[in-house]
């Protein structure tokens, strides 16, 4: 239980604010001191693709068939469609409707 | 340095600031199904209230947040501390890879306001300035505005999650569970520039699966992410 140590909680609490703030400007500053060439460009251009698949994949993997359906629901919707929200809730509602259904 | 420096005054607007802002609100749905859900955690961890929240509002970080509370040790040691702080830059090293693809953004902004800027930095107000920035967008205050409009919907709606505490039952029934990968592919469709320029989105996705599948954890992102980096180099321009 976390009241019964405030001053640890504290102390986490701020060497995390750190952390995660230099995780933050690091790679921004990082950037600003190399020099930029077509290869290291074309590898920057493919980082938000690949960083965004790389965290929807193991979503797949772990959730399984219910993750599947819904994420596909997602896709579709958001190909026709081309608005994030209702996509998103297409996926939600597949969820949904798969856990009810018992997978 | 990028912009040269008379295009600066016409920056860091406060119709750029709303228009992020607004464009933002997509994902405050989703936003506040996490910070509910982490507010749920937290209570159910014998956090205060005010503990919550600060955490919140300190950190702004909801996977760091949710994992670090999930391995919460029962006392707290100075190693038990180091490995908190460890996972949590663990957990967040995707932000460097975030941060270095702001720079045509950002590039050339005086200092004083890139840096507090920064401190608002999640994904929704992140893909959404890559999209402005594409389309032509130049403002950073665009990307200032989403990011406070995600702060102040993380740190408010984690209070309702704390009071229902473990009311809430199954998030699985309510879909909730899905809704970040949901958004992250529907993020991938706007982003999709031909088959040509995929292979990093398409190696990222098979290398995280497979140390996913492999070894469990959070070492997915880290490999993900360097696997499809590294053949973006094949792209084309």
């Amino acid at each position: 239980m976390i009241e019964k140590d405030a001053f640890g909680f504290f102390v986490t609490l701020g060497l995390m604010m750190i952390v995660v703030y230099v995780t933050r400007i690091a790679g921004y500053w990082l950037i600003g001191r190399l020099v930029i060439g077509p290869r290291l460009r074309r590898m920057l251009n493919a980082l938000p693709g690949a960083i965004i698949a790389a965290t929807v994949a193991p979503a797949l993997v772990q959730g399984g068939l219910r993750a599947v359906l819904a994420l596909a629901a997602t896709l579709v919707v958001m190909i026709v469609v081309r608005k994030d929200f209702p996509a998103v809730l297409a996926g939600v509602a597949v969820a949904a409707a798969a856990f009810a259904y018992g997978l | 340095m990028t912009a040269p420096p008379a295009s600066s005054d016409a920056r860091w607007t406060l119709a750029a600031f709303r228009h992020g802002a607004i464009d933002v609100l997509a994902f405050v749905p989703g936003l506040a199904g996490f910070a509910m859900a982490y507010g749920t955690v937290a209570a159910r961890k014998g956090m205060t209230l005010f503990e919550t929240l600060l955490m919140s509002g300190t950190i702004f970080a909801g996977v760091a947040q949710m994992v670090v509370l999930d391995s919460w040790p029962q006392t707290l040691t100075a190693g038990a501390i180091a490995g908190l702080v460890a996972l949590t830059a663990l957990v967040n090293a995707r932000y460097l890879m975030i941060g270095a693809t702001l720079r045509p953004l950002l590039g050339g902004q005086p200092a004083g306001k890139v840096y507090p800027t920064l401190f608002f930095l999640v994904e929704p107000p992140w893909l959404m300035s890559l999209r402005y920035h594409s389309n032509g967008g130049r403002d950073p205050a665009y990307l200032l505005g989403g990011g406070i409009a995600m702060y102040v919907v993380w740190v408010t709606t984690a209070i309702p999650g704390y009071l229902a505490g473990a009311a809430i039952g199954n998030p699985k029934q309510f879909g909730i569970d899905l809704l970040v990968p949901a958004f992250f592919v529907a993020m991938m469709v706007s982003l999709w520039r031909g088959p040509r320029r995929a292979y990093g989105l398409v190696v990222g996705a098979l290398a995280a699966a497979l140390t996913e599948y492999l070894f469990g954890g959070f070492w997915y992102l880290i490999v993900g992410a360097m696997a499809g980096c590294a053949a973006g180099v094949l792209n084309d321009d």
